[in-house]
């Protein structure tokens, strides 16, 4: 009843913003129903329901390992935006409200579709909400990104619904019944039609892919970002993306039960990386800071999707690597916005010496800035230690090589224009008078939070937060401890992990630190004795960081 | 019922290269709007029993593609007052020779696809995979907003053809989903076609080339 209610009350509060009448007023619709999205998120989260299988609704494990970053994200987002809609006093803000909370119940019901016809409508749903909301600066600019939008985001929405029935034409063949619900396309698994689930994983991939934005379905993002509300943005880059992703995750899933596992590996890895030497490559030349988040947001998605495609370890490291940039990103969107209306422009031509002029959103900003770029301690650090980590265990050398060069490039891009638009003096033109820019609460301690949350995730990953991880990694990735080792071994190892309860919170992390134990023989010991100290120290030390691979 | 059926779905491939091959934008505002109709009217010709939901489902996308979009269409098209598709990036014979390859590529193909013994014998599926393929066409290959809308339009129509081979097994309540979110979408298009205009004087989308690197 909860997961319904999680859904229903944004809806409901989207219909009264519609016909609420002060303006005045109408932005804290925002916030309380933000508050009381996550308060129902974090129930759920605690204490999560049963779901039905065959329901097409229901609040899995993937689910709650998703959507509190999700709620938490809009939480924040929302208190920004009773700030910034105050300062755009000057526009009705019922369309934009109202499509802000339509965005957050379309979130909350794709997160927790359980049928494939639900997901798409959802999806599109959030895909048509976000209109308004990147038009709402009525600019020529905005509506040229809101048209470009629209336009690459409803082709890629309607190939992943063509994806969609290919996958339900699959299961329709060897007396299935064309249940279009995950578990029981997954349950179905092998019996599906082959080359219909290929046809589907193509389709679905490129529409839900477009959604995320990854290369080279991206070219909707720099626009839309570098024009719509800092509030939007975040939201798409750290909220839609998310949805986008679940999506892939899910469809990913029921290929891989109908035994084309590889397949989506290899494209999911293949798709990743693209996205990242693309996302490094803009990085270096644009001059835009706004749009340079949208390359960021192109870069981060890749690593989720190679991260996807590594198997168990992998997919536990997207997932952390799905929270971390969520709130991450969050932070950045928002300073920039601080920085985009202090400065009245937002290339390097226009802005200058934001430091002095909007000194804590500037220094949140570059904060952020070292945070996206994975330097300790924030979240991201960690999380894409441990997509390296999985890759170099899984064998992907070069991979990884490509990972890591991408990673250098994009610090350099992103370092570059970062720092030319904080240091220096200020430009004449943002000093005028009528220009003046005052850093409230309101608009500053927003991005504080979110950036306080990617350090603690980062610090200090709550144990709860990895065991609902490691539930939804063993879901989605139901063979990823039996494949990793030899058969001669595995029973032993299982065993004993099971003996010490080692698959109880982290078991993802723990085998695959024995598994590079045993890939490495130069490193001379003894296999046998050192994987079952290598259980040891992760049984012992499941609480705590896990810092690297066995001894 | 089959011969009616391919009937109508061969009726609705013509569509597809009429157009591609005119560049009279009315033109093609009535081939998706007819498009639209001939497939709208599909379900109910292949469900056996009359069953409520299919009628209103019918009825809305027959209405709904047949009536409300090419109005909205037709209205963008005289406050530009414009008639013609000029300099389209693929050529109308060069998308008209795609066109029919496309359609008998679709129709190869789902030859060599596993189909279920009751579409073994029908267009449904190849007629699926050359609306799809020449709906991305005009999208690709148009500069006016208007045709490009048309495109999307038409590949919407071809999805909707592919979805009728599930529609005894899903439930309908999803595809009444598929719709209404069709509408809000076409809405939404029209709504930032107005505003195209509005802002740019012109629907031509080269003119939209203020966002780069």
């Amino acid at each position: 009843m909860k997961e319904i209610i999680l859904i229903a009350v944004p809806f409901v509060a989207a219909a009264a913003a519609l016909v609420w009448p002060k303006e005045k007023t109408r932005p804290q619709l925002l916030t309380t129903t933000g508050a009381i999205h996550t308060a129902l998120a974090l129930w759920l989260f605690v204490d999560p329901p049963t779901v039905a299988p065959g329901a097409p609704l229901g609040f899995d494990a993937l689910a709650r390992a998703v959507l509190p970053a999700v709620s938490l994200l809009f939480l924040v987002c929302s208190v920004y935006g009773v700030a910034y809609l105050r300062l755009r006093s000057e526009r009705s803000n019922r369309v934009f409200v109202a499509a802000l909370l339509a965005l957050l119940g379309l979130m909350s019901l794709a997160l927790q579709a359980q049928h494939l016809g639900l997901l798409w409508v959802a999806v599109e749903g959030a895909t048509l909400s976000t209109v308004p909301l990147l038009h709402f600066n009525r600019t020529a600019r905005a509506v040229e990104a809101a048209w470009k939008y629209l336009l690459i985001g409803g082709t890629g929405v309607a190939l992943s619904l063509l994806g969609s029935f290919c996958l339900g034409y699959a299961s329709l063949h060897d007396g299935g019944g064309g249940d279009l619900t995950f578990t029981a396309l997954t349950a179905q698994g092998p019996t599906l039609s082959r080359p219909w689930v290929l046809i589907a994983w193509v389709l679905l991939l490129t529409g839900y892919a477009t959604k995320m934005g990854l290369a080279p379905m991206h070219t909707w993002k720099p626009d839309a970002y570098g024009e719509a509300p800092s509030i939007v943005g975040a939201l798409l880059a750290g909220g839609m993306t998310t949805t986008a992703f679940v999506a892939v995750l899910r469809v990913r899933q029921v290929v891989a039960a109908a035994g084309a596992g590889d397949v989506t590996d290899r494209t999911l890895l293949a798709l990743g990386l693209f996205s990242m030497v693309v996302a490094a490559l803009f990085l270096l030349g644009t001059p835009d800071f706004k749009r340079m988040l949208a390359y960021s947001s192109v870069e981060h998605m890749g690593i989720l999707s190679v991260g996807a495609a590594l198997g168990g370890a992998g997919m536990w490291a997207a997932l952390f690597h799905l929270w971390t940039n969520s709130l991450t990103k969050g932070a950045l969107f928002l300073s920039a916005g601080n920085m985009r209306r202090a400065a009245g422009g937002s290339t390097m031509s226009e802005v200058s010496g934001m430091a002095i002029l909007t000194p804590i959103s500037a220094r949140i900003f570059v904060a952020g800035m070292f945070a996206v770029t994975a330097c300790p301690p924030f979240g991201p650090f960690f999380s894409e230690m441990r997509v390296v980590r999985a890759g170099l265990e899984r064998g992907h050398g070069m991979a990884i090589a490509i990972f890591l060069g991408c990673l250098l490039f994009a610090f350099f891009g992103l370092t570059r224009l970062v720092f030319a638009i904080t240091d220096g003096r200020p430009r004449k033109a943002a000093n005028a008078p009528g220009n003046r820019f005052r850093e409230t609460a309101g608009v500053i301690v927003p991005p504080l939070v979110l950036l306080a949350f990617s350090v603690w995730l980062g610090l200090a990953t709550p144990t709860i937060l990895r065991e609902a991880w490691t539930a939804a990694v063993r879901t989605l990735v139901p063979a990823s401890i039996s494949q990793s080792f030899p058969t001669d071994i595995r029973r032993n190892l299982i065993s004993t992990a099971l003996q010490r309860g080692v698959f109880g919170d982290s078991g993802v992390e723990t085998v695959s630190a024995v598994s590079t134990g045993y890939r490495k023989p130069f490193k001379r010991f003894s296999p046998r004795s050192s994987r079952i100290t290598a259980l040891k120290r992760g049984a012992n030390k499941r609480d705590g960081k896990v810092s690297g691979p066995a001894p | 019922m089959s011969s009616t059926l391919n009937l109508l779905v061969g009726l609705a491939m013509g569509l597809n290269l009429l157009a591609l091959g005119s560049n009279r934008l009315p033109s093609i505002i009535r081939a998706a709007a007819v498009q639209g109709m001939v497939l709208g009217a599909l379900p109910l010709l292949m469900e056996e029993k009359f069953h409520w939901l299919v009628a209103l489902v019918a009825g809305g996308t027959v209405g709904i593609k047949g009536f409300v979009i090419p109005k909205l269409l037709r209205h963008a098209l005289r406050a530009a007052n414009m008639d013609r598709e000029e300099g389209p990036l693929i050529g109308f014979i060069p998308s008209l020779l795609l066109g029919a390859a496309a359609t008998i590529g679709a129709v190869a193909m789902s030859g060599a696809l596993p189909l279920r013994p009751e579409h073994a014998g029908t267009l449904l599926v190849p007629g699926a995979f050359a609306t799809v393929v020449s709906g991305f066409l005009l999208l690709m290959g148009r500069t006016k907003a208007i045709s490009q809308v048309c495109g999307y339009l038409i590949l919407e129509n071809g999805i909707f053809l592919f979805g009728l081979l599930l529609i005894r097994t899903t439930p309908l309540i999803v595809e009444a989903g598929i719709l209404l979110d069709l509408t809000v979408g076409v809405f939404v298009i029209g709504i930032i076609v107005d505003r195209i205009q509005k802002e740019f004087d012109t629907l031509d989308t080269r003119k939209l080339t203020s966002l780069h690197e």
